[in-house]
């Protein structure tokens, strides 16, 4: 069998093909070419009908080594790509092993449409071999699911499933498939339109707002910007820089919205939130207008929710009607796609200068530690000198913008978004919402499947990477060259500083043994090295980054240091503990995070 | 304070655990909650009695329409509307006390479904506080069984009266879609 080459277009004749043939004739036509995803006894029929769109080479599989590892993958693909990832599995363990995997994706608005076989419709309900209800069990995970029981339904719910996926907020979509549906034959046609009368992903109202938020924005005397992901999955972030330099008007980010404008710009104040820099938290709760842009108010990022920016107007622009006034009450509210509403308000602007404020956050800056971290003469290997190394040694070679990160979740994940310099929206993957330790390995790899000759770092806790590591087997299979820092501290690390801190260092289930990660990489067939003194960073970074193919560093770091500042929880986002004040005051010498 | 809302949904399977799962993981406090055909084939209508402040309102609002298979949502003020239950009460009652059961039957206009040597079916429609005024009274004869619906409810005219907008919502009558 041959595609004829108009196959795939939306305008094809209809055709008889069987329920697998019209998932990948789906998958093709909607421009997906990679399929993360693990095989079993109720999706067969489907990869067996796949052996021809692989021999044609349309679509590729990657096979996972756990399928929540598929869903990462296609969530990193989603990210580091902005188009729909695509996972498959088969029934029951195989279904409910992508659970992880959807709610991350749910947490982070990311497109995702994930495939899995089904029992035979006659026999659900009967608690068949393998049987689980899927599309119960991820109805409060995912943005929608379906049950497929008759072919007939089939094209559309695909369409559906990729347009619910994409349009308005992304989110993942889950189409389950009865085995039975995947071997009967029906009719293929893929020019209908999708009519779904209660989906609308773009309100359309927001004209009249726009104009009070830009009139609270052009009054303000200390205005401040908090950018989250809705910029970068609008696709924004030339026109929040052209409003941020036009009105000089500082931008505090969240997590996820990490180089929304690129950190080396002098109005970027970073990361805000719990382990953001004092200034840029001080800056939260200094401003009289906070225009938050494409973000949800998360309470990693306000802290203390009654004590968060009380004394300034709130401009909340979001897509997401239910985000608003969800956890703040703005003044004023623009409901709708930031790709329209963003450039719409770029005219209503004034120029501006803002000299006495941006002054006021030069002086709280200077006050901040954490520069001088990085500058100590260390002789103990720490985590922020880690990062910034490997930020600048790969920056060195590559320029930034052929550099993705993923990382993992816990202190290095809080150390990597402090210490390397982001340059762009996208540049970093990373669970923020969900948190999901395991993320960074299989979102590394989406991302790398994604963009072949771009450099993909995976910044990794030894918790986190021994939840995920079977991966390293697809990494070598798929010959991917994602380069693996994992920060190794001997504990879960984030958790073991909440015990320090909040109870009395009873370090309770944190400390964690790891393999020798170097015979482990060998043993995949992966080269690797050890790092234990500062000394021996850059040149282990540069070998990774000259190494045509995988690498892996297992960075030796100092146990028991702590991420700063940090906003307790339950505090305001100003009352940080700040980095111990032997590092601002005693440069050289090497304290006790 | 108790609102009362009114959702139109396609009529899919599993459509009313999507809607009362949402309500539950959102920690949404509903006190009754009734589904029936509305006027449109393929459109249910559920109409549910939720307890909180404005911003809550709020938010059931705008997470139920963000469901892909609801269509539609709108919340009402309680003068604005008629709202009726139907109860099916089973009294024990013999010959001696019928009269008297009868008497009070008719002052509550409910009526007599069946009836045995032993006991009474009565039905009752009205307003909340009615049938619990009836069922009260009943409960002094001896009353076996009993089911009751949650209300449903209806705008009195043919323009929805809609509870009044928070301010940042430009006036609107009805909540077609708006969300993602
Ligand atoms: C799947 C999952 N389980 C538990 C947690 C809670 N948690 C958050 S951070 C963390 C520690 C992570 O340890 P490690 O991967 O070594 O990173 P480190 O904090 O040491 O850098 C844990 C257990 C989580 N986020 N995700
Ligand atoms: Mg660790």
């Amino acid at each position: 069998m041959h595609f004829p080459p108009d196959h795939f277009r939306t305008t094809a004749p209809p055709r008889r093909i069987t329920g697998s043939e019209m998932i990948w004739d789906a998958c093709v036509t909607e421009g997906v070419s990679l399929l993360f995803g693990h095989p079993g006894g109720a999706i067969l029929p489907a990869y067996d009908a796949l052996a021809i769109y692989e021999a044609e080479g349309l679509l590729h599989h990657v096979l996972v080594r756990h399928e929540q590892c598929a869903a990462h993958m296609a969530d990193g693909y989603a990210r580091a790509t902005g188009e729909v990832g695509v996972c498959v599995a088969t029934s029951g363990p195989g279904a409910t092993n992508l659970v992880t995997g959807i709610a991350t994706a749910q947490m982070d608005s990311v497109p995702i449409v994930c495939i899995t076989g089904q029992v035979p419709s006659p026999m659900l309900g009967t608690d068949a071999f393998q049987e689980a209800d899927i599309v119960g069990v991820t109805q409060p995970v995912c943005k929608h699911n379906y049950l497929v029981t008759d072919v007939a339904d089939l094209p559309m719910v695909m369409k559906e499933a990729f347009y619910i996926a994409r349009e308005g907020r992304p989110g993942p979509v889950l189409v389950d498939v009865c085995k039975d549906v995947q071997i009967a034959e029906g009719e293929f046609r893929y020019d209908m339109e999708v009519k779904l009368p209660g989906f609308d992903p773009y309100p359309a109202s927001w004209q009249d707002a726009l104009v009070d938020a830009a009139d609270l924005i052009n009054a303000a005397e200390a205005p401040l910007i908090m950018a989250g992901h809705g910029i970068h999955l609008a696709g924004v972030s030339d026109v929040l820089l052209r409003i941020v330099e036009k009105a000089e008007i500082p931008v505090v980010t969240t997590l996820l919205g990490t180089g929304n404008i690129t950190e080396t710009h002098p109005l970027s104040l970073g990361m805000g939130g719990m382990h953001g820099e004092a200034y840029a938290n001080e800056a939260v709760q200094a401003c009289d207008v906070l225009i938050a842009l494409g973000m949800r108010f998360d309470d990693r990022i306000t802290g203390r929710l009654d004590r968060f920016a009380k004394q300034a107007s709130v401009v909340h622009f979001e897509l997401d009607k239910a985000e608003v006034g969800k956890n703040v009450q703005p003044d004023v509210a623009v409901v709708g796609d930031l790709a329209e509403t963003l450039p719409a308000l770029e005219p209503f602007i004034h120029p501006n200068t803002h000299a006495e404020w941006l002054a006021s956050l030069t002086d709280r800056k200077l006050s901040s530690a954490g520069k001088d971290i990085l500058t100590f003469e260390l002789d103990e290997l720490v985590p922020p000198f880690v990062m910034r190394q490997i930020w600048s040694e790969t920056t060195n070679l590559r320029d930034p913008s052929d550099v993705l990160v993923a990382t993992d979740v816990g202190q290095h994940q809080m150390w990597e978004s402090q210490y390397f310099v982001h340059e762009r929206a996208g540049q970093l993957l990373t669970s923020g919402g969900l948190g999901t330790m395991g993320y960074g390995l299989p979102a590394a790899m989406g991302a790398q499947m994604a963009w072949p000759d771009k450099l993909v770092w995976a910044i990794v806790g030894d918790g986190g990477f021994q939840m995920t590591m079977q991966e390293l087997a697809t990494i070598q299979q798929e010959k991917l060259p994602v380069k693996i820092a994992i920060i190794n501290n001997g504990f879960l690390g984030m958790v073991r500083q909440w015990q320090q801190l909040f109870h009395d260092k009873r370090y309770v289930g944190t400390p964690v043994l790891s393999p020798d990660y170097v015979m482990l990489a060998a043993a995949y067939g992966i080269p690797a090295c050890k790092v234990e003194e500062p000394g021996q960073v850059a040149e282990a970074v540069r070998a990774a980054n000259t190494t045509d193919g995988p690498y892996l560093i297992d960075f030796q770091v100092k146990e028991e240091v702590n991420v700063y500042p940090m906003v307790a929880p339950g505090a305001a986002v100003d009352e940080l503990i700040r980095r111990p004040h032997i590092v601002q005051d005693h440069g050289g010498v090497v304290p006790s995070f | 304070m108790k609102h009362i809302l009114a959702a139109w949904m396609r009529d899919r399977p599993g459509v009313l655990n999507r809607v009362t799962g949402l309500l539950s993981r959102r920690n949404f406090n509903i006190d009754s909650l009734q589904v029936s055909a509305s006027e449109e084939p393929g459109i249910s209508r559920m109409t549910f009695e939720v307890s909180g402040d404005d911003r809550t309102l709020e938010q059931v609002r705008s997470q139920l329409i963000k469901l892909v298979d609801v269509t539609r949502v709108e919340s009402f003020a309680q003068e604005a509307i008629v709202k009726r239950e139907l109860a099916l009460v089973r009294v024990a009652v013999g010959p001696d006390e019928r009269r008297q059961v009868l008497d009070l039957i008719q002052v509550f206009e409910a009526t007599v479904e069946d009836i045995s040597r032993t006991d009474m079916l009565i039905q009752i429609v009205g307003r909340e506080e009615k049938i619990d005024s009836l069922i009260g009274l009943l409960r002094d004869y001896h009353l076996l069984e009993m089911v009751r619906t949650g209300p449903v409810a209806i705008v009195r005219s043919a323009v929805a009266n809609v509870e009044s907008e928070p301010a940042l919502e430009p006036a609107r009558d009805t909540w077609q879609g708006g969300g993602v």
